[in-house]
């Protein structure tokens, strides 16, 4: 009983802080921390969704920045022609993404680890190459979104407190929906299919499909980043397909601490307010940054969080 | 906690000392490229806008100057995220930069909405030169076509038959290829487009070779330049054909291109070598303030955007309150610039001439030299569809 | 689209693909043998290059700048080895990743602050700065050639040394049971370093000759890499004749896609949509072709048996 609800209390304790950094925004650069903590959830969505393939399936895509620019390419395409309405836009954004995850889930799950690892990254710098050369979209140097997407008409998305709860709902319903999942019966089967496939399979699961719906739910919540990514930015390039972004989502995911689902917000967060931090103090804040992830692999096995207990323990024990 | 004090000063501050804004520091925020191959770029622009206060001695428009120095990775959404950081953070009221247009682009919208004036010492996409002109947003460098349209119109005017051209496969690639062409009427070999950072032209230059070609005009900046520039000489091309560019072979690049540069033309509406008293002060307080490396355009425009909110702010009495008076300030260009002729026109572009310049050296290192004056208060093309005035 | 044009996009794909093979040499046999993911392989290839251009200033003297470079470039190597990588080998693939993406981001910006931001160059040695003529009007620059002659020698001696070598035999025996290797007494740890450093030399090798080419700056390593891991995928992981093959094999349809693409497409568009859609297939060429190899073959062309 205990351990379930010290299990439960960190990512409420995540979700309230979250919920309140407003209030307590408004006393400082409102925008700007609102901006910035609206980045760490929109790229929170992006690994909670990467860290349910590696964390719970062993699925490690080194190509999940695609979708993040697939949904954010199709709202800011939309908006150029004149189409906000998120009930159409969202939509859109995540069959596309959907789509896009079942038919390279197809080919990629054929292959196996570090094999999978490269296919991803494959088809990850073919949609890079494809969003730079869509010329009457801004091709490499991006387009700008005339305005945020609006709900039946209203811009309820145009102040930037809004946008903030309406990421939040989105993070918080994508967690729930990935614990779900987790739990669930097929989540127990993907689970499965990490430690042992050919159990799975001799069990008499097919394996393959329920990782590919896996696939395509992680596709999904990519695409979601990327529609509320644009929104939040208004603006869009191929930059954010890049193979760097994927491993960006990649290093969140184990900083904050692999197969743990709200490791990885805790990842997002501490990957972009250091990236923030570290350089406002000095141009070269990589010289720091490098090394940390190198101590934190060697040192905080299970990331952030997996240090955290570490510490925690050692200090009960006396 | 530091933010809050000093907002809680500020407004303490704000009911009794009113008048006393002239001592208060004025806060300019500069968006550059700091990190990746095109840091070079960056930190030419850095240290221009750097140099520019430390010749006024510390100040601008009579006030102090603190300034906000944010690396844009060479990635737009992070650029978006450093220009609101500099507007809503660091309450800065004017923004400088950035080196690319793609990051211009991106930052545009959350500076000028922002309330703070944005100044590009370089990127000058077409757009905002035209049916998107902003009045909040000025421009000390070009309209990007225009280097461009220098070679072209030298090639024209030279009387060449027959040209080949090759840019990257960006936006600011074909606008270079669209800028050559307007002016050049003879035949173009062949038009190429590379990817953007391509580093190895060995095929590029087999089909160069191969096309029989007068001259090559090129558009490869920064590393790719390098690359493109050494290959070629290496192909024994050099001496078959001329070597026509806009911001291929520049003082941020020469020092890696050194000798197999020499003799290769460039468009520029500015060399270090420029015949006036302040250019030379100015390139010799370069040299001397950053180890030896002589300025390239990058650095003369951040200069040129310094010395414009020097003679603005002054004018409105160092007041950034009243934006309309500065903006209006702003529009008469009240400073003397680094390349002598200097007006903006209705879409806050420059007015101003250009040049064939032709890599020379001097002593043991290379600069651009002026050849030929190409284009004399030449006015962007784009200018006639922008309905701001 | 002429004859000696395909000639000559050919020797560049050639050249291409035993720079790549260099590099991807390296990557595969620490790869197969201590299956260590080692993304800071590409900062190695940098390295080679910044330190060549260092003692080129120093001595003036290309060889001796090779040498040297080789030299520094094999000591840091082995010091990250030390420090670093050594505790990496029984982590797992994502973890090795993450890390040596660290040591990426630290090099190369420590690169910038050492030799500064502005890309550098390595002049040709004399000896080999001319062009040979192919045929009337068609050049070739001999260094071009240099690199082509100098990759094929790398390789034919990586070969006679994994095949007939004892430690050759057991890198082979390595990359398929390195437990059991280990339980009949090899000490493993010897054979990693040097395979390590083996590796790291051939990125170093590869740095300083391509840096007369190509300008030396930071972050020159990141884009080689990718495609030094296509490679090793393509060919089969820990397969040296893999890594060749498929690093020719990537570099002609690199080169000659991105040079007859857009002539190809003209044929079935008009000429202003080729040349807009032309290069950005061109770019993508090589990821469909790995796509495609592993579609057919998941485990590469050439796959070590055994795994």
């Amino acid at each position: 009983m205990n351990f379930v609800r010290r299990t439960e209390a960190l990512p409420i304790a995540i979700f309230l802080v979250l919920a309140l950094a407003p209030v307590a925004a408004s006393f400082g650069a409102e925008t700007y921390l609102l901006n910035l903590f609206t980045r760490v959830m929109i790229y929170g969505i992006a690994a909670l969704a990467l860290d349910f393939l590696c964390g719970y399936g062993g699925l490690v895509s080194f190509g999940h920045a695609a979708f993040v620019g697939i949904g954010a390419y199709t709202a800011a395409i939309f908006g150029a022609h004149g189409v906000s309405e998120i009930a159409i836009t969202l939509p859109v954004a995540l069959i596309v993404s959907a789509l896009f995850a079942y038919l390279t889930g197809t080919v990629c799950l054929r292959t196996k680890s570090v094999y999978f690892i490269m296919i991803t990254l494959a088809f990850g710098q073919m949609i890079y190459f494809v969003a730079g050369s869509l010329s009457p979209y801004g091709g490499d140097d991006g387009l700008t979104l005339k305005l945020r997407s609006t709900l039946f008409g209203f811009p309820i998305l145009q102040n930037d407190r809004a946008l903030y709860y309406a990421v939040l709902l989105f993070l918080l319903g994508s967690y729930l929906l990935l614990r779900a999942v987790v739990a669930s019966r097929f989540g127990r089967v993907f689970r499965g299919s990490k430690e042992n496939p050919t159990r799975m399979a001799t069990i008499g699961f097919h394996v393959f499909s329920y990782q590919r719906v896996a696939y395509v739910i992680a596709g999904c919540l990519g695409g979601l980043s990327g529609f509320l990514l644009a929104n939040a930015t208004e603006f869009v390039s191929p930059s954010y397909m890049s193979w760097q972004r994927s491993g960006e989502l990649i290093i969140m995911v184990l900083f904050g601490g692999i197969g743990t689902l709200h490791g990885a917000i805790v990842g997002a967060a501490a990957f972009l307010l250091l990236e923030d931090m570290l350089g406002g103090i000095t141009e070269n804040w990589k010289l720091i940054f490098g090394p940390m992830l190198v101590l934190i692999v060697l040192f905080a096995r299970g990331g952030l969080l997996g240090l955290a207990t570490s510490i925690k323990e050692r200090l009960s024990r006396g | 906690m530091n933010k809050l004090l000093s907002s809680v000063a500020a407004v303490a501050l704000l009911g009794t000392a009113c008048t006393a804004q002239a001592q208060e520091k004025l806060k300019i925020g500069v968006v550059t490229t700091l990190s990746g191959p095109a840091a070079v770029l960056g930190q030419q622009l850095r240290n221009g806008l750097q140099l520019a206060i430390k010749d006024n001695g510390g100040k601008l428009g009579g006030r102090e100057v603190e300034l906000f120095v944010q690396d844009d990775e060479l990635k737009p959404d992070v650029a978006v995220s450093k220009a609101k950081a500099l507007i809503d953070r660091d309450k800065v009221d004017f923004v400088v930069g950035p080196i690319f247009s793609n990051i211009l682009v991106a930052i545009m919208k959350p500076v000028t909405e922002g309330g703070a004036f944005l100044i590009s010492p370089n990127a000058g996409t077409s757009n905002f030169a035209g049916k998107e002109c902003n009045p909040n947003f000025f421009v000390t460098s070009y309209q990007n076509d225009q280097n461009h349209e220098v070679m072209g119109k030298y090639a024209q005017d030279a009387g060449m038959k027959k040209v080949f051209i090759m840019a990257p496969n960006y936006p600011a690639g074909k606008d270079s290829l669209a800028g050559f062409k307007r002016f050049f009427k003879g035949e173009v070999a062949d038009e190429v487009y590379v990817p953007l950072n391509q580093l190895d032209y060995s095929a590029e230059l087999s089909k160069i070779a191969a096309s029989g070609s007068e001259a090559v005009f090129v558009f490869l900046p920064g590393g790719m330049g390098v690359n493109f520039v050494k290959q070629f000489r290496q192909a024994g091309l050099a001496d078959k054909m001329k070597f026509l560019s806009a911001f291929t072979v520049d003082e941020s690049t020469l020092p890696a291109q050194k000798e197999a540069a020499l003799g290769f033309f460039g468009g520029a509406n500015w060399a270090p070598d420029l015949d006036n008293a302040q250019n030379k002060k100015f390139v010799e307080g370069y040299q001397k303030e950053y180890n030896g490396a002589i300025p390239a355009t990058y650095a003369f425009q951040s200069y040129d955007a310094g010395l414009l909110i020097d003679g603005a702010l002054k004018a409105v009495g160092g007041k950034t309150d009243n934006k309309d008076a500065l903006r209006a300030a702003l529009e008469k260009a009240p400073f003397t610039s680094l390349r002598g002729n200097f007006k903006f026109g209705a879409n806050h572009y420059p007015i101003q001439d250009f040049y064939q310049v032709k890599v020379v050296q001097v002593g043991d290192k290379f600069a651009t030299s002026i050849d030929k004056k190409v284009f004399t208060d030449y006015t962007d093309p784009h200018a006639k569809d922008c309905k701001m005035k | 689209m002429s004859f000696t044009l395909l000639i000559v996009q050919t020797l560049n794909g050639l050249q291409f693909g035993v720079l790549l093979f260099l590099i991807a040499a390296g990557l595969t046999l620490v790869f197969g043998v201590m299956d260590f993911i080692n993304l800071a392989h590409g900062v190695q290839y940098m390295l080679g290059a910044y330190l060549a251009v260092m003692f080129y200033a120093l001595t003036g003297n290309f060889l001796i700048a090779l040498v040297a470079a080789l030299g520094a470039a094999l000591l840091l190597g082995l010091l990250l080895e030390f420090t670093v990588f050594r505790h990496l080998y029984d982590r797992d693939h994502l973890e090795q990743v993450i890390a040596t993406f660290g040591i990426i981001l630290f090099l190369n910006q420590g690169v910038k602050v050492v030799w500064g931001a502005a890309p550098l160059s390595l002049p040709i040695p004399d000896m080999f700065a001319g062009t040979v003529v192919l045929s009337p009007g068609i050049l070739y620059p001999v260094w071009r050639l240099m690199i082509i002659g100098s990759g094929l020698a790398v390789a034919l001696i990586l070969y006679l040394l994994v095949t007939r070598t004892r430690v050759g035999m057991l890198v082979r025996a390595g990359a398929t049971h390195a437990n059991i290797v280990s339980a009949l007494g090899v000490d493993i740890r010897r054979l990693f370093m040097i395979v390590f450093g083996f590796g790291t030399m051939l990125a170093a090798f590869a740095g300083v000759m391509i840096a007369p080419i190509l300008s030396v700056e930071p972050g020159m390593g990141d884009s080689v890499l990718i495609l030094a891991f296509v490679v090793i995928v393509i060919g089969g992981i820990g397969s040296m004749r893999g890594a060749f093959i498929a690093a020719l094999l990537i570099g002609l349809v690199d080169t000659l896609g991105r040079s007859f693409a857009i002539d190809i497409l003209r044929l079935v568009m008009p000429p202003s949509p080729a040349r807009t859609v032309g290069p950005a297939i061109a770019s993508m060429l090589i990821y469909v072709l790995m796509a495609l190899v592993l579609y057919f073959r998941p485990a590469g062309l050439f796959p070590a048996k055994g795994r």
